[in-house]
């Protein structure tokens, strides 16, 4: 059975798919560019259900009717704050739905050669000749490893994300070694496959897989989620290629293949803002100091509202840096009504975000968007790296690796080499921190103790609403 | 004591040195002011006003230098002035002690104590009542306006539905504070500013005010600025020639010139020659702030506006501030008031001419029949001078030509490298796999590319609403379990209908928070 419609259709997704993400290159085309991607997504779904799916189609409607109703109401009561977590865990849904389809598909191989009922996929798999049939084994094994891998992966990440898992680096006795065991299982279990072909190994290397993506992620520190999250997103698109080759589907291949492509390169960049290689954030945790660090000196001298008020009053120029503890504390509204006021006295107020401040590629960005900060004065690092000697207020709100100065300074700092936002070339600088305990590497940060640093302790929202009133 | 300013006798002259503010200031001080009736009036004070800020109106000038103590005015005093200055009596004004010698004499002859405002040496703690500054400041930009007046174009760029208006290129040369006030106000006009000056040190300050910098292809250490007081001084020839080679490369480029060179106690240096004026276009304007000097353009005219045979406007006048009499006046009161505070420390109306004190000796001329001039060098440097920096190398062009196609060749290297191994694999998988694989993997390795292609593109911003779509474009899997639901055994119909189920969740969720996000970002 050909079906000439489907695929005129699904190059048509193909190509809607592309300039969806093509379209997030600006903000404005970018709102174009969602509509682009619902319309691939519909007209692909169309296609099928008409074309090659047309068995079922009423309970495939149904079910997908039901599962949107739940995606709309997730989508809809989520906060801004919990994105991270909602887009780990809808990775672990199709890592999931991966490993279903590939089990399927190992099915029908089965039906085909049974010559049972056949349908429509399993007829084209009686077509093939053997060295096909075995190509599609591995290719289904792939998948299958792959969205193994991302499910647990994924949850995981949700788990350490919402707080419900405990976000520092773990890992159970013999560490890697237990990694390299079960990739070997996997290895093993796959030639097992190809010559007897039954279920069994398939069954077991899922396991393993399982294992892998929980044991993987669970060695990664909160602080690296970021490009976690990203990495997975990249092995669900890999886990969708694998599947749509196994199935003889172009558009699964192409989205899949754009799926993977946009993560790895998303994973690349957060590494780069790290200045830290993939392989060691994959496989867990920060080094140990390479040397004995630099001690710090000085103490850190507190300052309250009225102190923070004063100053901001009398600045010409301030920047402000959020970071994760901003997300925590729900702060992105009280910034931005404090953005709002300074602004209406005429001061020239920016945002500095670095590439991996929060736990998501672009997470503060999207917070202040929320809050309805304009995104124009919203900066990159490098855009404002060099403006700092001319600001006279640098605000850092709850964000910490991201402004350590021993990046720079101290050669045997974990985070040496670390592209930072050099906040402490301001003037002055105020830092809005919940208490003196070290961020979220637990590195101890020099900032702190300097001499133009202010240290504005309290949760960033309650510290936030008791210094508005004092701006006039 | 009492305070004089008379009417300013030199033609043209539209400044006074006393205003009624700077009046009710110096009043504060302990002093009784005095002025000669319409020594205001040009400058928009008349006498009701100063009489209402308290200050006597005499008739005539010299009733006023028999009625003061101290006389203060603008220009340096004529011969006939001079003569009426008595035993005891002080003198503030402009003086030029090292032109007017002459003058210098005689005034210490009638035994008067002169100081000299021009002479205030340039520290920081005397900025206040630095004359020659506020001058300058309202010259450099009277000379912008005055320019702007005999351009006959704008000075911004604009595209109307008219047609395009290009930006009007201007040229300061000589980068002191007429140059900087110069280059501030073109700048902010619309111009396209360039500014020229003998100083490198200075570059970041025509910079800081928005001007490109001229910098000449020239190895000689200049003398730092900081050694001469911040004045420029002479330079070798080697290095006008250098100079004159880079204006001459330039002028035909300018619509505006305005040059500013000046060197303390010299004529003016020739910086714009009759050859570059010849190759500007017509309808340019040069505005010689150096007239009074010679002037820096030979063809200038000392207070007078020439147009050359190519219809290149010359402007000489020296007046500039005098054509600013309100403002200049103001300023000009205003550093007078200032030298009288330093003089009367105690603001009792005595002055206490103290010559321990860097600024009143450097200022003062004659004092007690003696003439104090030249004074010795100031106690405080009046700049720190700073460590020589290594200017940044300046790549010549064949330098940087030959450091671009190595890059180019080093990336296509890079380029064909990859595409080669890249090839290489692909054929070796073509060798082995069927062809059905290769449709498919052929189709893979294109979408990868585009993916790559594509994704550089995404604004940094967008990377989570880029996440949150990718994630619902990855549910595409869906079609897998499409496909499948409609065979087979019950047990494929189930694990179908879940992976359905949940790809479901995830394409309305991940397109509906992506939605979400984008319709929060807006512009301020």
């Amino acid at each position: 059975m050909e079906f000439g419609f489907t695929t005129a259709a699904y190059v048509v997704a193909a190509v809607l798919f592309i300039l969806s993400l093509g379209g997030l290159s600006g903000q404005e085309s970018a709102k174009r560019a969602v509509w682009y991607g619902i319309a691939g997504m519909a007209l692909a779904i169309a296609a099928t259900l008409v074309g090659p799916a047309s068995g079922l189609w009423l309970l495939s409607l149904v079910l997908i009717a039901g599962g949107g109703v739940i995606g709309y109401q997730l989508a809809t009561k989520v906060q801004m704050t919990q994105m991270p977590e909602l887009v780990a865990a809808m990775h672990s849904l199709v890592g999931l739905a991966a490993v279903f389809v590939g089990f399927i598909a190992h099915f029908e191989i089965g039906n085909a050669a049974a010559g049972g009922d056949l349908g429509t996929f399993a007829t084209m798999i009686a077509h093939k000749s053997a060295v096909e049939i075995n190509i599609l084994r591995v290719e289904l094994f792939l998948g299958i490893f792959i969205g193994a891998i991302t499910f647990t992966g994924s949850i995981i990440a949700y788990g350490k994300l919402a707080g419900r898992v405990n976000s520092a680096a773990q890992k159970l006795p013999g560490g890697h070694l237990l990694n390299i065991a079960a990739a070997a299982t996997a290895v093993l279990t796959l030639i097992w496959y190809f010559n007897s072909g039954g279920f069994l190994p398939l069954f077991l290397m899922t396991l393993a897989a399982l294992f892998i993506g929980y044991h993987l992620i669970m060695g990664i520190g909160g602080a690296d989620m970021p490009v976690v999250v990203s990495m997975l997103n990249s092995y669900s698109g890999w886990a969708a290629a694998a599947i749509g080759f196994s199935l003889g589907n172009d558009l699964l291949i192409v989205v899949g293949a754009l799926v993977g492509s946009s993560g790895a390169i998303l994973s690349y960049i957060m590494c780069k803002a790290m200045n830290r290689s993939f392989v060691s954030v994959i496989l867990g945790g920060f080094g140990g100091p390479a040397g004995e660090q630099m001690a710090v000196e000085g103490e850190q001298i507190a300052s309250d509202s009225d102190g923070v008020a004063t100053a901001l009053n009398e600045a010409d120029s301030v920047v402000i840096i959020p970071g994760y503890g901003m997300a925590v504390a729900q702060a992105q509204s009280s910034v931005a009504e404090l953005v709002r006021k300074l602004r209406a006295q005429g001061k020239e107020v920016r945002f500095a975000i670095h590439p991996v401040a929060g736990r998501l590629p672009g997470h503060m960005n999207v917070l202040l968007a929320e809050a309805k900060v304009p995104y124009d004065i919203v900066m990159e690092m490098d855009e404002i790296n060099d403006d700092f000697p001319k600001t006279d207020v640098a605000i850092v709100i709850g964000s910490n690796d991201i402004v350590n100065p021993a990046a720079q300074d101290d050669p045997n700092s974990p985070i040496a080499g670390m592209p930072v936002l050099e906040c402490w070339k301001a003037k002055q600088v105020f830092v809005s921190k919940r208490g003196q305990g070290t961020g979220y590497s637990g590195i101890e940060n020099p900032l702190f103790y300097k001499e133009n640093t202010r240290m504005f302790y309290g949760d960033a929202k309650k510290s936030l609403d008791e210094l508005l009133p004092k701006i006039n | 004591m009492k305070i004089g300013t008379p009417k300013e006798t030199y033609p043209g002259e539209n400044r006074v040195a006393m205003t009624p503010a700077s009046a009710k200031d110096l009043q504060k001080l302990g002093y009784d002011c005095v002025i000669e009736s319409g020594a205001g009036l040009a400058a928009g004070f008349n006498d009701q006003t100063y009489k209402d800020a308290g200050v006597e109106v005499v008739k005539t000038g010299v009733a006023l230098f028999k009625a003061a103590d101290i006389i203060a005015k603008v220009r340096p005093p004529s011969d006939a002035e001079t003569k009426r200055l008595s035993e005891g009596q002080t003198l503030i004004s402009f003086f030029y002690p090292a032109q007017n010698t002459a003058l210098m004499d005689l005034a210490n002859k009638q035994g008067a104590t002169v100081i000299a405002m021009d002479m205030v040496p340039r520290i920081s703690r005397a900025q206040k009542m630095d004359a020659l500054s506020s001058m300058a400041n309202i010259a450099g930009y009277r000379a912008v306006i005055e320019a702007s007046n005999n351009f006959g174009r704008f000075f911004t760029g604009q595209i109307t539905a008219a047609g395009k208006v290009p930006p009007a290129k201007v040229l300061v040369v000589g980068a002191g504070v007429a140059g900087l006030a110069a280059i501030g106000t073109a700048t902010s006009l619309g111009a396209i500013t360039y500014a020229f000056d003998v100083r490198p040190e200075v570059a970041e300050q025509v910079e800081s005010m928005g001007a490109e910098f001229v910098f000449l292809d020239f190895k000689e250490e200049q003398q730092d600025g900081a050694a001469t007081g911040g004045y420029a001084s002479v330079s070798s020839p080697e290095f006008a020639a250098a100079q004159l080679a880079k204006f001459r490369e330039i002028a035909p480029d300018m619509d505006i010139v305005i040059t500013t060179a000046l060197i303390p106690g010299r004529d003016a240096p020739e910086l714009w020659t009759k050859d570059m004026v010849d190759s500007m276009k017509p309808g340019s304007v040069i505005i010689d702030l150096a007239a009074e000097r010679g002037g820096n353009c030979k063809l200038t005219v000392m207070d007078e506006k020439v147009v050359t045979d190519n219809g290149v406007t010359i402007i000489g006048y020296t007046d500039f501030p005098s054509r600013m009499a309100a403002q200049s006046s103001t300023l000009y009161a205003t550093n007078i008031r200032h030298m009288m505070t330093d003089l009367t420390p105690k603001k009792d109306g005595v002055p206490v001419h103290n010559m321990e004190d860097d600024v009143i000796r450097g200022a003062t001329a004659t004092h007690k029949g003696e003439v104090t001039f030249p004074p010795p060098k100031p106690k405080i440097a009046a700049i720190a001078a700073v460590a020589k920096k290594p200017a940044p190398k300046e790549l010549t062009r064949e330098e940087k030509r030959d450091a671009e196609t190595a890059a180019f060749k080093k990336q296509t290297r890079n380029q064909v490298g990859l595409l080669a191994i890249g090839g290489a694999l692909l054929l070796a998988i073509g060798l082995v796999a069927p062809a059905s694989f290769m449709q498919h993997f052929i189709v893979f390795v294109l979408s990868v590319f585009i993916g790559f292609q594509v994704i550089w593109g995404v604004a940094h911003s967008l990377h989570t609403p880029l996440m949150a779509v990718t994630n619902a474009i990855s549910s595409i899997i869906i079609l897998g379990a499409l496909v499948q639901v409609g065979s087979g055994s019950f047990l494929v119909i189930l694990l179908a209908a879940l992976a359905i189920f949940m790809t479901g969740i995830n394409i309305f969720g991940g397109f509906l928070v992506t939605r979400r996000m984008l319709a929060m970002f807006q512009k301020s």
